[in-house]
């Protein structure tokens, strides 16, 4: 077995930048003991206006489990606040799956044998074009983390086709550096998506076996720099079930807190991601977070952080999605594929990233937001 | 109320003194500021505006409304002066209301950059309305710059927590010689009453109706709160104006003596 390198150590051409945030997110994480918090503690949080990291840490202990219903009305209470009737809708499309990374959970990971794929600018356009055409105004551009084979150029080039179609364009790809986020601003891209997978380092380590994603601290600062480059706004996301899911959760949102704190235009969201089955490992599964668990997040993140956005991805079942928009989630995807190429033909050229639970179309899913009383939205964006 | 008891906003007249904001919106909301609080002007996110589908505002504003585009999305007075510039493009009219908002949490406007940006504007010939956080020397600073009116927050935006800033609105509406309208923080018909009692020129809400369990009614409400509390205003309530004689002066009657 090959030797693996020290993931704590920056591989040449990564970017350093001061910062203490990661330092607090981990030391915070670190001395959270969820088993201390008892009903009462969890009362106190959800008496107060606005929370402190404490409380935060409160609604996301067991202590906070029988309250959930509780937690779930003011997270709606919230909502409704915040962000009134509106659920934003958006799709992501992959537009390539080479991937340099070794994560044992994921569908794309280089050791995986799966049908590779990466799209041309020809099939790009064709591609954006016929997601636009469901209605859609906003997009996230994905790719497997490989510099060789999606490198920063082609995602630019990606964001400009983008641009012509979608009012709204975000990434979800590779931690680059403040100029590389800088150039991708340039092209139309505002939003920045890195999942951080875990904050439990050793397990990272442990879950990364190789490949640029191995090192943490540089994935860690990702939304600093992106927000140094001039994005607008960044999510952050831990997937639960790789670890500790509480600690996980915990360390997103004091991530996000932290962040806003250093960064108070920045718009911060989050996403909610459990783990899920991929190509040629049916057996991967989010474990011990179950549904209530990741309620019991998202409505944590929503009180803790009233007017951040949220995210709920078609890994979960269609009614759950459709129950916690409004609730606690603020945006939802329709008409996903997570192969390559799929929305402009019958068959994907790539093979898919998971196993997706929701697989309505734009048309299905906005009558359905229409159906509980909210209200579909596009697109709430201008770019300037 | 008095007959020629007009709103004027750079010289046009309104009848109305509610104006419908835009954050929470949707057809019904629209329909019932319209019918049943009687708005004549309704907000419109220049980034929602050229929207598909539900989001798109301008479909469901009704003719005879005024439309005001706002900037929100910007964060400093750069941003404000293309999003107000591309609102003009959409042909949304003269009127714009500045928003610069530079922090995620709390949307508080950014008063220095939102002066900025009024100059501009205002030279431009756009009717400026600037949403402010109630400081008198931002909001003077306001009037020399063009606006046609200034719009101080009473509390935090969707917070529908009333006059938090109360005695700071008062200061506006007596010094500044614009009219103050008063934006954000309004939750309940009482508290517009209030602010129009306090000599506001108008009033401008969206969250509390939106969020109401019956919304055309609500919108009634507001619109009858908001009428009473003009013609105190009126009648010379707040403002020791105009009321008649003093029978007797037992402090100073000495004088004529």
């Amino acid at each position: 077995m090959e030797k693996r390198t020290n993931h704590m150590e920056y591989m040449p051409g990564m970017e350093i930048i001061e910062s203490d945030i990661a330092d607090k997110v981990i030391a915070a994480m670190e001395s959270y003991d969820y088993t201390q918090y008892k009903a009462s503690d969890v009362l106190r949080a959800l008496s107060k206006e606005s929370l402190y990291p404490e409380d935060f840490a409160a609604l996301l202990s067991p202590a906070a489990e029988p309250f959930l219903e509780k937690m779930a009305a003011r997270a709606r209470e919230e909502t409704r606040k915040h962000f009134g009737n509106a659920v934003y809708l958006f799709t992501p499309i992959y537009i390539s799956n080479y991937c340099e990374n070794y994560c044992i959970y994921c569908g794309f990971n280089c050791k995986n044998k799966i049908k590779r794929a990466k799209l041309d600018f020809e099939a790009i356009e064709r591609e954006m074009a016929a997601i636009a055409k469901t209605g859609l105004e906003e997009i996230l551009i994905l790719t497997g983390e490989s510099r060789k084979m999606s490198d920063v150029k082609y995602i630019g080039e990606a964001c400009r086709i983008a641009h012509k179609y979608f009012k709204n364009v975000g990434i979800e790809v590779y931690p680059m550096n403040t100029d590389e986020y800088a150039y991708l601003h340039e092209c139309g891209a505002d939003f920045v998506t890195v999942f951080q997978e875990t904050y439990n380092s050793d397990k990272y380590e442990k879950l990364h076996l190789a490949g640029h994603k191995r090192v943490f601290p540089y994935r860690i600062n990702a939304q600093e720099r992106a927000i140094r480059g001039g994005m607008r706004g960044v999510a952050f996301a831990a997937l639960l079930g790789l670890d500790d899911f509480r600690k996980d959760a915990f360390a997103t949102g004091m991530h996000a807190y932290l962040i806003q704190r250093k960064y108070p235009h920045a718009e911060i969201s989050f996403s909610c991601p459990r783990l899920r089955p991929i190509v040629n490992n049916d057996k991967i599964n989010p474990k011990d977070v179950h549904e209530r668990q990741l309620l019991q997040i998202m409505c944590a993140y929503r009180i803790f952080m009233p007017f951040a956005g949220m995210t709920i991805s078609t890994r979960e079942r269609a009614e759950f999605r459709d129950h916690v928009i409004g609730l606690a989630a603020t945006k939802i995807s329709a008409g996903v594929s997570t192969g390559i190429g799929e929305h402009s033909n019958d068959e994907a050229q790539g093979d898919d990233q998971f196993e997706i639970a929701d697989g309505r179309n734009v048309d299905e899913v906005f009558a359905r937001i229409r159906e509980m009383g909210l209200q579909p939205v596009m697109n709430d964006y201008v770019l300037v | 109320m008095a007959k020629d008891d007009k709103l004027i906003l750079g010289g046009r007249e309104f009848t109305s003194r509610f104006i419908l904001g835009s954050g929470k919106y949707n057809p019904e909301l629209i329909n019932a500021a319209v019918e049943h609080a009687g708005t004549q002007m309704i907000t419109l996110a220049v980034r929602r505006a050229n929207s598909k589908g539900d989001g798109n505002i301008i479909e469901h504003i009704p003719k005879g409304v005024t439309l005001l585009p706002n900037t929100s999305g910007a964060r400093n007075a750069e941003e404000a002066v293309r999003i107000a510039r591309l609102a003009r493009e959409l042909g949304c009219g003269d009127f714009v209301k500045i928003e610069v908002i530079h922090d995620s949490k709390y949307l508080l406007p950014d008063n220095y950059e939102t002066i900025k940006a009024t100059e501009i504007l205002a030279k431009e010939g756009f009717l400026v309305m600037p949403y402010m956080y109630p400081d008198l020397n931002a909001a003077r600073a306001l009037k020399d710059a063009g606006a046609v009116s200034v719009m101080p927050l009473a509390a935090p935006i969707g917070s529908n927590k009333g006059l938090a800033t109360k005695e700071f609105i008062q200061i506006l509406v007596d010094e500044i010689d614009l009219p103050i309208i008063v934006d954000a923080g309004i939750g309940r018909p009482s508290q517009a009453c209030e602010a129009m009692e306090m000599g506001a020129a108008a009033i401008m809400a969206n969250t509390a109706i939106a969020t109401a369990g019956d919304i055309p009614a609500m919108a009634g409400a507001f619109k009858a709160a908001i009428e009473a509390g003009r013609a105190a205003y009126l009648s010379g309530l707040g403002r020791v104006v105009q009321r008649g004689a003093v029978a007797s002066s037992p402090l100073t009657g000495f004088l004529e003596e």
